[in-house]
Order: C-alpha cells, then sequence, then structure tokens
C-alpha cells in the first residue's frame, strides 16, 4: 500500500503523447506545481487537459502551452493568458469549453462508474449542440457523458503513505473528482505524513484513488488577485 | 441615473434573512458591503465556499484561500469548504435562495447573454450557464444601455445565450424591472431618469402600469 514514489520526476513516469490529463486547481489555486514542472522538462507532447482553467502566460497550465505541449484543453474559463488566447484564434490550440459544475460533476462520474447524466446547465445554448434533451420534472436536461483521463494530477495538502489527502481552503476544488477519474492518479502534497498520522473522520480524499504520491516542494502557491483591506 | 454601488445596493434591499446567496463578478460582488442591518445571509462562491467574508488584511494573504473571481478573502466564522462537485450540487438542487450575476444582454422571455461575443477572445462561461439552468431568483445587474447607447434590454438577445427564460428581474442603473410572460415590467425608475427616457433605452416589450415611483436607497 505505499505509494510514495521519490519526485515528481518519478510521479509522472508513463505519461506520454497525445494522452489525456486531468489537472487539478482552480486559477492558481490548488495546481500541481511540482508535476507541471516535471511535464515541463520531459516536453510530452499533443496533451489533452482537463483542468477548470488553463493557468496564466508564465504559471500554471500557462507554462505548458508557452512550449506549445498542450492539443486541446477542456475548460470552464480560461481567460487570463495572452499565449491561450493567440494559439486559440490561429487555430493551434482546440478548446472545449464547459460549464464549470457540468465540468465537475463529469469528473466526478467518470471516477463513480456513472457512464452520463442529465443536467439543464447550457440548455438552449450553443453547449446543447448534438445532445440529447430529455425533459424531467417538466423540465428541459441534456445529457453529458463522464470524463476520465489517463492520469490525473492533483495538488493536495497533506497525504499519508497509502494516498490518503487532505486539502485546504479552496485549493480543494476539482483535485478530489479529478483524483476519483484518473487511471493513474497522482498526489503531490506539501507534507507528506505516515500512515495514522492524519485523523481518518477528516480524510478528504481516500487512498483509494491515488496510485502515486510524492512531497512536493519549492510551492510558489502564486496569488492571482491579490485583494486586501486595509487595518482601521 | 444609479452608479454600480447604488445598483448593488438597491439589489441588496431583495436580501431575505436567512438566505444562502451566490454572487458573481463585477457589480454582484459589491452587494456583500451592503447587507441592511438585522439580515443574514451566507455568500456562496462557486470555487467551493460558503460563509464568504471580506478580503484579508495586508499581509494576512492565503492563496489558499480564494473566491471565483480568484480574488483572495477570509472565511466567516461558520465557513464551510467543499469539493466543486459539492457546490454545484448546491446550485444545481437549489439549495441557493438567490444568484446575482452581470449581464451582457436580456431579453424580454428572460433569457441572458453574458459569456461570448462573436469574433472576440472567448473566455468561457465559469459557472454561469449552471447557476442561470438551475436557479429559482435570479437578478442580473447590469447596465441598461451599451456605452453608444444601444438597448441591452432586447425582444430577443443577439449574442450567444448563457440560459433560456431564467431571468426574473432587473436591476440596471436606470431602472428596477420584473421579467413577465409579457415582456419586462417596469418597477420603479433611478432618480432623474423620466418613463420616457427608460422607455426609449428598452428595446424589448415594456410594460408601464400606473405612477412609477423612484428607487428608494
Amino acid at each position: 500500500m505505499d505509494k510514495v514514489v521519490k519526485n515528481a520526476t518519478a510521479a509522472i513516469k508513463g505519461i506520454k503523447n497525445n494522452m489525456t490529463l486531468m489537472v487539478g486547481g482552480f486559477g492558481l489555486c490548488g495546481i500541481p506545481e511540482n508535476c507541471i514542472a516535471a511535464l515541463v522538462k520531459k516536453g510530452t507532447k499533443g496533451l489533452t487537459c482537463i483542468s477548470n482553467n488553463a493557468g496564466v502566460d508564465d504559471f500554471g497550465l500557462g507554462l505548458l502551452l508557452q512550449k506549445k505541449q498542450i492539443k486541446k484543453m477542456m475548460s470552464s474559463y480560461v481567460g487570463e493568458n495572452a499565449e491561450f488566447e493567440r494559439q486559440m484564434l490561429s487555430g493551434e490550440l482546440e478548446v472545449d469549453l464547459i460549464p464549470q459544475g457540468s465540468l465537475a460533476a463529469r469528473c466526478q462520474a467518470g471516477g463513480s462508474g456513472v457512464p452520463a447524466f442529465f443536467t439543464p446547465a447550457g440548455y438552449g445554448t450553443e453547449v446543447a449542440e448534438g445532445k440529447e434533451v430529455r425533459y424531467f420534472n417538466g423540465k428541459p436536461h441534456l445529457l453529458e457523458h463522464a470524463l476520465t483521463a489517463d492520469f490525473a494530477l492533483v495538488k493536495a495538502w497533506k497525504g499519508d503513505r497509502f494516498g490518503n489527502l487532505i486539502f485546504k481552503g479552496t485549493a480543494r476544488n476539482f483535485n478530489p473528482l479529478m483524483a476519483m477519474a484518473g487511471k493513474i492518479t497522482v498526489a503531490e502534497v506539501e507534507e507528506l505524513v505516515e500512515p495514522g498520522e492524519l485523523d481518518p473522520n477528516f480524510i478528504h480524499t481516500p487512498g483509494i484513488f491515488v496510485q502515486r504520491i510524492f512531497q512536493g516542494k519549492d510551492y510558489e502557491k502564486r496569488i492571482e488577485q491579490r485583494t486586501v483591506r486595509k487595518k482601521s | 441615473m444609479l452608479d454600480r454601488n447604488q445598483i448593488a445596493q438597491r439589489i441588496s434591499q431583495e436580501l431575505k434573512d436567512g438566505w444562502y446567496v451566490n454572487l458573481g463578478i463585477g457589480i454582484p460582488t459589491l452587494i456583500a458591503n451592503f447587507v441592511p442591518k438585522g439580515i443574514n445571509v451566507v455568500f456562496q462562491s462557486e470555487n467551493g465556499i460558503l460563509g464568504m467574508g471580506p478580503f484579508p488584511f495586508e499581509g494576512e494573504e492565503d492563496a489558499d484561500m480564494i473566491n471565483a473571481g480568484k480574488q483572495t478573502i477570509t472565511p466567516l466564522p461558520g465557513a464551510s469548504i467543499f469539493d466543486s462537485a459539492t457546490s454545484f450540487s448546491m446550485i444545481r438542487g437549489q439549495h441557493i435562495q438567490l444568484t446575482v450575476l452581470g449581464a451582457m444582454e436580456v431579453s424580454e422571455k428572460g433569457d441572458i447573454a453574458n459569456w461570448k461575443i462573436p469574433g472576440k477572445m472567448v473566455k468561457g462561461m465559469g459557472g454561469a450557464m449552471d447557476l442561470v439552468a438551475s436557479a429559482d431568483n435570479i437578478i442580473v445587474a447590469m447596465s441598461h444601455t451599451s456605452r453608444s447607447g444601444k438597448s441591452k434590454l432586447l425582444k430577443s438577445c443577439t449574442l450567444p445565450l448563457t440560459g433560456v427564460r431564467c431571468i426574473k428581474k432587473i436591476v440596471t442603473n436606470m431602472a428596477v424591472l420584473d421579467v413577465t410572460p409579457d415582456g419586462f415590467k417596469l418597477l420603479e425608475r433611478a432618480p432623474g431618469v423620466s418613463v420616457k427616457e427608460i422607455e426609449a433605452a428598452t428595446e424589448g416589450r415594456l410594460i408601464v402600469e400606473g405612477r412609477i415611483p423612484v428607487i428608494k436607497l
């Protein structure tokens, strides 16, 4: 049950060109910084990335975009990234925009053995094109399919050797859902501990969903919008 | 005319004690500054927090504590944190009593467009489509016309839709309106704005019945 690997390079072993990855995080909050850096170093290309956002120009998934390693993004919101915009408008990058709640539910479904589900989100919009519509309780719903990935890369606050994870604050976001949906789920953590050190009552992601775990390092945790108030 | 803060202040009068509320980015965010005394509401941010509080004091920012606009925030006592699927279960499951969001266009049928301008950079819909498709009670905060003076309250939306027949109430810099089966019903007008001016600024069907009171702030 010991799932610990040495570092990010070992953790992403087996990621090959043209694979599909899920990458946790919301904006730059809760992103697997170490795994992204290792992927940049490895130079894997043609990746399809399922991630709520696409990072900023020089951080997060923006680093993979800079190196043209991403073929397709599946996201709900991709602003704040000039290189992304350039690649999308020039047709180099394929983009599938998905309502945020549907994206979350599709990841959860993918990890839960639910192949598809109906949701009201997107009915009557471009998102509905080509999708089955069915009425429940008099209201139209769209059929949405589950998502899975060859690898899911997630970031947690604390984790143990068995892969049990605890997230901190709003860095939780998509991470637990993507952890469920990866054929191989890699968790990088700020603090790797021994089994028994984490209270089982407060585990967010049970270790069964995690195949590899490692102690991350040098977390930058960049803040996208620093908003503060003055002490009065 | 109302400014951005006054639009937020007017919408804050719609808040009811005990409500869970989701505020969109822009003017809606300002509503948190105008919660009436004696009213307790809990703000949800769809990235995964209930009980969102004010911005942190300088030097106390936490990269792991942000709202859906990616701004640093603080949790209030009694706050809770959850994943994105749970967050949208709250939204789709109609556990949220009020959603306030901005719009580029609203039609007299209650359709809303707020995520995409063809030919321009598409940033994505974020959680807007889930919110408008599910919420029972949606208020739109917007300017009544574009900068060039074109009405944003239309017979039909011209931009790609975010949701259909979902908007119930609109608060603009000029007026408060309900969306009814017969069109936009004028409820209140902004100080210094005449009914005639609102009629001229509204392309969709406008229903005016009796004397229209001025918005009180």
